[in-house]
């Protein structure tokens, strides 16, 4: 039967000759492949000590913010909570007092706020929910752990440390 | 004479009502999206409506005998129908123009402190200014600020979010019988307060904060405590000797949040509860349950809610599956 596109080839199976029983030709153009690479650039990245570029939108580790006083933004609003499609985010509200007001920059602020990051598929949608500019994704990846109650990140991973600029040089202020 | 009725047509559906009716209450005969918003009108309370300008229609058709449109806008939970009356509100412009208008006058001292705000979710200014007003404000100036107030033990007002629409004067007013609760100063300094910030104590004034159409007359035992759309609302009763005792509680997982009266679809209350009900029976075993409270799907309170009053555990209980996590947990303890 002829075949549609006539590209069909019927290879021929032969026995193999003296040199071909020898397979020292083959050894020896295999190991010509391995030492040529010995000499070209290793395209292996050694994360983490050495890092590719990332993507100026890539989504990491959440970090809750805060405004240019230093106060904590959250206002336990719930709307990151409420679009997150794996339910990966709890929080408690707590009532801000009279001595507080250089902490949080509402009068309610989350006493508790907890990521799942077993949970959470780094979308970004708590990010666009937030009306108050306090959670960007905006972290490294998620660390490896052993054990499951690890991965709920509270607000002692997730809050921003406070921008102290005196901090930010020590050998120059010294 | 008494069963005399008038037709009226509503952006084109004709209805019959008793004479004496309002626009806004034939409307509501109708239903759907031809009902004006109201924020200060309230069908249980007397004398209400009339002061937040939100359910302005147009009057094309004056009535049979006297075909002449209406000059302006009339507020329509105050004009009462006349025969072959023929009304517009959401088939005219000019109608959508003037809420556009209140609705931004409203918003003017109102703070935009939704995420804050515990009625956040269920208040009708949101909804209203959702659907009818602008992305933004013009406004330029200081809002009007107060700091919050406690007005009696249980209940927090908030004048900041005041809109003045008087509802909680006429709850005080009507339904306590003795008024110490009131609006004091006129005009931009007018603010709803008690006199001599006399402390409420009446078993119905818990009901001000059900009829309250913003967050400025909160409730203090649930403030803070959750978002509405996290709890979910089921209707309940129980035998109480002062009110109907029928009330919608809801929930977070177990606990009991908050107790509200039953609302209708325009947000009010179907029967006033009592202030025992409201704040200290907050039990499951209190109460009688009988089914979710029904909730409009366009609601955020209806996010995340499965359809199921007792959904059945998800997974089943396996002591053995539960005794190996255990050995693990203890096992990978140790590596800690």
């Amino acid at each position: 039967m002829q075949s549609l596109s006539n590209r069909k080839k019927v290879i021929e199976q032969k026995p193999m000759n003296f040199w071909e029983r020898m397979y020292l030709p083959a050894i020896v153009k295999g190991l010509g492949i391995t030492i040529r690479h010995f000499f070209k650039k290793i395209p292996t990245v050694k994360y983490p000590e050495e890092q590719r570029p990332y993507s100026k939108n890539f989504r990491g580790l959440h970090s809750l913010k805060r405004d240019e006083e230093g106060r904590e933004r959250c206002t336990a609003c719930g709307l990151c909570a409420l679009s997150c499609p794996a339910e990966a985010i709890t929080m408690i509200a707590a009532e801000r007092t009279k001595e507080e007001e250089n902490l949080y920059r509402e009068e309610k602020y989350a006493a508790v706020y907890e990521i799942n990051m077993l949970r959470c598929i780094f979308c970004g949608l708590c990010e666009e929910a937030c009306p108050k500019e306090a959670i960007y994704l905006d972290g490294p990846h998620v660390t490896a752990d052993y054990v499951r109650k690890d991965f709920i990140y509270g607000k002692d991973k997730l809050v921003e440390p406070v921008f102290d600029i005196t901090k930010l040089n020590p050998e120059k202020t010294n | 004479m008494a069963d005399e009725k008038f037709k009226v047509t509503i952006d084109g559906i004709p209805v019959e009502v008793a004479p004496g009716t309002t626009i806004l209450n034939a409307a509501r005969q109708i239903g759907g999206d031809i009902v004006p918003p109201a924020m200060c009108y309230y069908s249980k309370l007397e004398d209400s409506g009339g002061k937040c300008r939100t359910c302005l229609v147009k009057v094309s058709k004056g009535s049979e005998k006297d075909p002449r449109p209406m000059p302006k806008l009339v507020a329509s939970c105050r004009t009462t129908v006349m025969d072959g009356m023929e009304v517009q509100n959401i088939t005219s412009p000019d109608v959508l123009e003037a809420r556009k208008g209140v609705v931004e006058m409203l918003l003017i001292n109102h703070p935009l402190d939704c995420p804050v705000c515990d009625q956040a979710g269920e208040c009708k200014l949101q909804d209203l200014s959702y659907e009818h007003g602008v992305a933004q404000t013009r406004y330029e100036f200081k809002r009007r600020t107060f700091e919050p107030i406690d007005i009696g033990d249980k209940i927090k007002l908030h004048m900041n979010r005041c809109i003045l629409c008087y509802r909680c004067v006429f709850v005080a007013d009507q339904l306590t019988g003795k008024r110490e609760h009131g609006v004091i100063n006129r005009g931009d300094h007018a603010e709803i307060s008690t006199f001599i910030e006399n402390a409420l104590d009446n078993d119905f004034i818990g009901n001000v904060i059900d009829v309250c159409p913003v967050g400025a007359l909160t409730d203090k035992t649930f403030r803070f405590k959750n978002r509405v759309w996290f709890t979910k609302p089921v209707d309940a009763h129980r035998d109480c000797p002062t009110c109907s005792g029928k009330v919608t509680l809801w929930y977070k997982g177990e606990e009991v949040l908050r107790v509200t009266a039953r609302k209708d679809e325009y947000n009010e209350v179907e029967e006033f509860i009592c202030d025992t009900c409201r704040f200290e029976k907050k039990k499951t075993a209190d109460w009688v349950l009988e089914e979710p409270a029904p909730i409009s799907k366009q609601s955020v309170i209806d996010a995340n809610h499965y359809d199921v009053f007792n959904p059945p555990p998800v997974i089943k209980k396996n002591l053995q599956l539960q005794e190996a996590n255990e050995e693990q947990l203890a096992r990978t303890e140790r590596l800690k």
